[in-house]
């Protein structure tokens, strides 16, 4: 490959790179600057928090249930099956529980913010504002970020809180009683993985926000760049959201000892 | 405030990936002088108006709104001078999510100085100047193109400007359309407004502007009055205003 265009297209890498943290630190900077938007924070945490609701729900309830049976499978030959209510909860609270409600509402809501704000774009609308003396970091974005800030963690509570309850459904056709399957939440869980299961999901609302929006104020051309504009937010802030997954669970382990 | 009366750009260029679209451009804009920018589709008639807004960032080249140098400022820097300068976009640029009054009054909703009702009587007062005040609670999805671009004119005016910058204001409308725009274009510069408007449409142009700038290959080929423009010898320009050669039509 000829090194210039290496040179050309990492350059244009870094430059989205650097763009990229520009507005994420810009974004976060207007959290705690006048005005506040309250009415746009509220319209936005229906739209993105409150209608995914049923949905986080529903993966919650199936995986649950899947967790609940797969364990179930492994545990019977050992006569361990009083164990598959820590198990289910552990690995939702710690694990699945975020990653898939962060992955469902980044489907949902990251292309909802990108072709909102893409379509904005092409239609001029973002320039009307800024015509206007409006601070569109201030009146876009940031009451998309505080949205997702507080919308994905109790996204991923519920959906926690549904897949051990979808876990319970399972095992009680497998004669496991509600005290039995309760009584293994303590034993598999310690404090720090509640802590685990809300940091996580603030950071990936605030991954899918910012990426949502960075996509979305950056939409050239017309209805075609909308379109490919949502599908890379989309899969963008899947991709980081598994990255940040990891590198969130490593530091969660050193910090366990 | 803006002390000096004009806007003007001095020398600035201006390309998008690899392309020019503007090369050494001089350009002012006077208060009281109305002026349109013609030349074909794609010559970078908006570019220009975007560049005076502050919305582009030149690759070289000084604009001024005033005495003020925009050029390389950070935005927030010269709101105040841009209260000044209000636009009408092509296709209105409403906000999808905001009725026709919100839309109207969103300036003034922003700025937080007024009260609900002073802000309320303003927007029917610049709707019923435009005559479109029945469409106040209807939103933008509601409204044909004429009304859109009548509402956007609205919009321009809630916070009383000296110059409204139009792109393209007829492009798509009936004719009956166009003279609507054209006579409000008048009535605005009756009223003190300085206007100066891009367009290809000659009849508009020449009904509503006094200076005439034509825009060919990134550069200003012809800047002058309506008379003085019709008798150019420059043949671009000649081809802009008769472009038959005949071979069409036979």
């Amino acid at each position: 490959m000829n090194p210039a265009v290496i040179d050309k297209a990492l350059l244009h890498a870094f430059s989205e790179l650097q763009n990229y943290f520009i507005l994420a630190r810009r974004t976060f900077v207007r959290i705690f600057q006048r005005p506040f938007y309250y009415r746009e924070f509220a319209v936005q945490f229906d739209k993105l928090g409150f209608s995914s609701l049923f949905i986080c729900a529903l993966t919650g309830l199936f995986s649950g249930m899947v967790m609940a049976l797969q364990s179930l499978i492994q545990l019977k030959p050992f006569a361990a099956t009083s164990y598959v209510g820590g198990m289910v909860a552990v690995t939702m609270i710690k694990e699945l529980g975020p990653v898939l409600a962060a992955l469902m509402v980044a489907g949902r809501v990251g292309s909802a913010i990108t072709a909102e704000l893409g379509t904005m774009v092409v239609t001029e609308q973002v320039d009307a504002m800024r015509v206007e003396g409006t601070d569109i970091i201030k009146r876009l974005a940031t009451p998309r970020l505080k949205a997702m800030l507080l919308a994905l963690p109790l996204l991923t509570i519920i959906t926690d809180v549904v897949s051990v309850i979808g876990g319970y459904i399972m095992s009680a056709g497998y004669g496991i009683n509600p005290t039995m399957y309760i009584s293994g939440l303590p034993q598999f869980m310690v404090f720090q993985d509640l802590i685990e299961g809300v940091a996580k999901p603030a950071v990936f609302g605030a991954i899918i926000a910012v990426t949502g929006c960075y996509v979305g104020l950056n939409t050239r051309g017309g209805a075609e760049g909308v379109g490919a504009a949502a599908k890379k937010a989309v899969v963008l802030s899947s991709v980081l959201i598994l990255v940040c997954d990891f590198f969130m669970a490593k530091i969660f382990v050193v910090f366990r000892g | 405030m803006i002390t000096s009366n004009s806007i003007r750009m001095e020398k600035v260029c201006y390309s998008i990936g690899g392309r020019t679209i503007l090369e050494d451009f001089d350009f002012r804009l006077d208060q009281g002088v109305n002026r349109t920018i013609l030349g074909v589709s794609g010559a970078g008639k908006t570019t220009i108006l975007k560049l005076l807004l502050g919305l582009l960032e030149p690759d070289s080249g000084k604009i001024f709104i005033g005495d003020l140098q925009i050029t390389g400022l950070a935005e927030s820097s010269f709101m105040q001078q841009r209260r000044r300068i209000a636009i009408v976009f092509q296709g209105g640029a409403l906000f999808d999510s905001m009725t026709v009054g919100e839309n109207v009054g969103y300036r003034l909703f922003e700025e937080g100085q007024l009260s609900l009702a002073e802000i309320t009587n303003i927007v029917l007062e610049k709707l019923t100047f435009v005559g479109v005040e029945a469409a106040l609670d209807l939103y933008p999805s509601e409204l044909s193109g004429g009304m859109k671009k009548r509402v956007a004119i609205a919009r321009a005016l809630a916070a009383d400007p000296d110059y409204i910058f139009f792109d393209e204001p007829t492009t798509g409308l009936d004719p009956i359309g166009v003279y609507n725009i054209c006579k409000l274009m008048l009535r605005l510069q009756v009223e003190g407004k300085t206007t100066l408007m891009v367009t290809h449409d000659l009849a508009t142009a020449f009904a509503t502007s006094q200076r005439f700038t034509f825009l060919h290959t990134a550069r200003m080929l012809f800047e002058g009055s309506e008379a003085e423009m019709k008798v150019c010898s420059i043949p671009e320009v000649r081809e802009f205003l008769k472009p038959t050669d005949g071979s069409l039509f036979i």
